[in-house]
């Protein structure tokens, strides 16, 4: 059976101990890794060996290790997520490499998300943007009958479509501006979709993008690597949204 | 004013000037082609600009808008987006970049160098004057005999054409990325436009490009 080949494969890893200290390149081996191992399943093994020979493990985000929580953020190979459509580094899967390959790992590059250790970046700057105004202000109260407000079906899908993002990071790890404007638009566009979002729609769009320029992430200028790299697909036609979103609260 | 700080309200400003820019080159190529027509029609259309007096004037002042917004924005963005991504990955695996598209700004510095040696050559006719101060049988400023003369040089024709190669590399990320700023474009809509987007940037480049070919390699006589 396929379970008992294994591969053996060369990583090369950024280390960094900690927000300023200089960071370099290590390489390592991969011994014992199998088809079925996923990519945060093989830097555990190495990770155990590490340990064993009395070195710092590799440190790593990860969380529920099922592509929803958006934590695992390592480029490989160039590429946020690794490259395998609609993917996280989580969900990737050792069968897209081969026995004797060379595998670079680094943590997301970009001057708003600093490097804490090794591959661990700190992305409380999209939660930054989302605070200025990713939500709606309405009174809850009770729970509201399900057809109170209707939404045609087409605007509920296409507000799903942009919910996908997972906060991951990846959009403007991948565009050489390190700007946010994938991350940003996904959640403006939802928002502006819906009854309840329409309201804030001009201060939302208005303030997020302001957000987002303080947090110190770049300019759109419409490379489109944000969406080649977002592991949930979202559409840079959510960007073309928001610049409408944004010139209609020029009039506003 | 909100929209010369906010970082879409800038691009907003680049896209709309650059695509006036966009306008005025394809306007100026149709003028120009007259020379495949003639000497005659080619120094009458010139005739006809400079017969529009205070227009000229008007027309160069709003030119100069568009392109000085163009220029400083693009120059600003660009610096701004360097400032946000200062450390580079050891691997670069770009999936949906051109070298177009990472090249913009370097193309447009080009394009506004040779603008003004354009100017110069052309429009103030100080870089070749033997060849540039000509009057034509019928007492109009002899266009025709300055651009072939000039065309005939082969540094010249050369310049010009490197020119336009940056002009269509210019374009086949500026005009599609101009609908996307102008939120002019969907899911559907984007691969449209942005073939149509190439197809305008290898029409200008061709018909650009053709005039000093045409001239250097003598196809078009002097
Ligand atoms: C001459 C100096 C020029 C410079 C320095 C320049 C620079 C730039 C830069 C840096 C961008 C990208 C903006 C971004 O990354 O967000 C851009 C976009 C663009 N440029 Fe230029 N450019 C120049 C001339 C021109 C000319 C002559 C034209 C038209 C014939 C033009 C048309 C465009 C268009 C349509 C865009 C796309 C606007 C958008 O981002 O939506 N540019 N330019
Ligand atoms: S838009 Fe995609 S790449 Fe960007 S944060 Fe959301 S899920 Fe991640
Ligand atoms: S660990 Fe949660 S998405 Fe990868």
């Amino acid at each position: 059976m396929s379970d008992h080949k294994t591969m053996t494969l060369t990583l090369i890893v950024w280390r960094q101990k900690g927000p300023n200290a200089p960071g370099k390149f290590e390489t390592y081996t991969a011994k014992g890794i199998t088809e079925h191992h996923s990519f945060l399943e093989m830097l555990d093994v190495v990770n155990e060996d590490l340990i064993k020979s009395g070195k710092e493990p590799i440190v790593f985000d990860h969380d529920c290790r099922e592509g929803i929580c958006g934590m695992c953020s390592q480029v490989i190979n160039g590429v946020p997520h690794g490259g395998q459509e609609r993917t996280t580094v989580c969900q990737l899967h050792m069968r897209k490499f081969k026995d004797g390959d060379t595998i670079y790992i680094e943590p997301w590059r970009a001057k708003a998300f600093p490097i804490h250790k090794d591959l661990v970046v700190d992305r409380s700057a999209y939660d930054t943007i989302i605070q200025a105004g990713g939500y709606t202000s309405c009174h809850t109260g009770g729970v509201p009958d399900g057809n109170a407000v209707l939404i045609p079906k087409p605007d509920a899908d296409y507000a799903m479509d942009a919910a996908e993002c997972i906060g991951c990071g990846a959009c403007a790890a991948a565009c050489p501006n390190s700007s946010a404007m994938l991350f940003t638009s996904a959640k403006v566009a939802q928002l502006a979709a819906l009854p309840q979002g329409k309201a804030e729609a001009a201060e939302r769009v208005k303030n997020m993008l302001e957000t987002m320029q303080e947090c110190g992430f770049g300019n759109c200028s419409n490379h489109y690597e944000c969406q080649a790299a977002c592991p949930k697909g979202v559409n840079v036609k959510f960007i073309a949204k928001l610049n409408r979103e944004y010139l209609k609260s020029l009039a506003s | 004013m909100q929209l010369l700080k906010s970082t879409v309200g800038r691009k907003i400003l680049m896209a709309i000037t650059g695509q006036l820019m966009v306008l005025f080159v394809i306007v100026h190529l149709l003028g120009n082609s007259t020379i495949f027509v003639g000497a005659d029609w080619l120094n009458a259309y010139a005739k006809h600009l400079h017969d529009l007096g205070p227009f000229v004037w008007v027309f160069r002042l709003a030119m100069l808008t568009f392109f000085g917004v163009h220029v400083i924005f693009g120059t600003l963005l660009t610096l701004e987006n360097s400032t946000a991504n200062p450390q580079k990955y050891a691997v670069n695996n770009k999936l949906e970049a051109t070298f177009s598209s990472e090249n913009m700004i370097w193309t447009g510095l080009l394009m506004a160098a040779f603008v003004v040696y354009h100017l110069l050559h052309f429009t103030v006719r100080v870089t070749n004057p033997e060849i540039s101060q000509g009057i034509d049988a019928v007492g109009r400023f002899n266009v025709y005999a300055m651009v072939t003369g000039s065309f005939q040089q082969g540094i010249i024709a050369f310049v010009y054409i490197g020119a336009m190669i940056a002009l269509f590399l210019h374009l086949s990320h500026g005009v599609q990325s101009f609908f996307q700023t102008m939120g002019w474009n969907n899911a559907c809509t984007r691969p449209v436009i942005s073939t149509i987007g190439k197809v305008v940037a290898v029409i200008l480049l061709v018909g650009y490009a053709s005039i000093p070919l045409f001239i250097f390699t003598g196809i078009l006589k002097g």
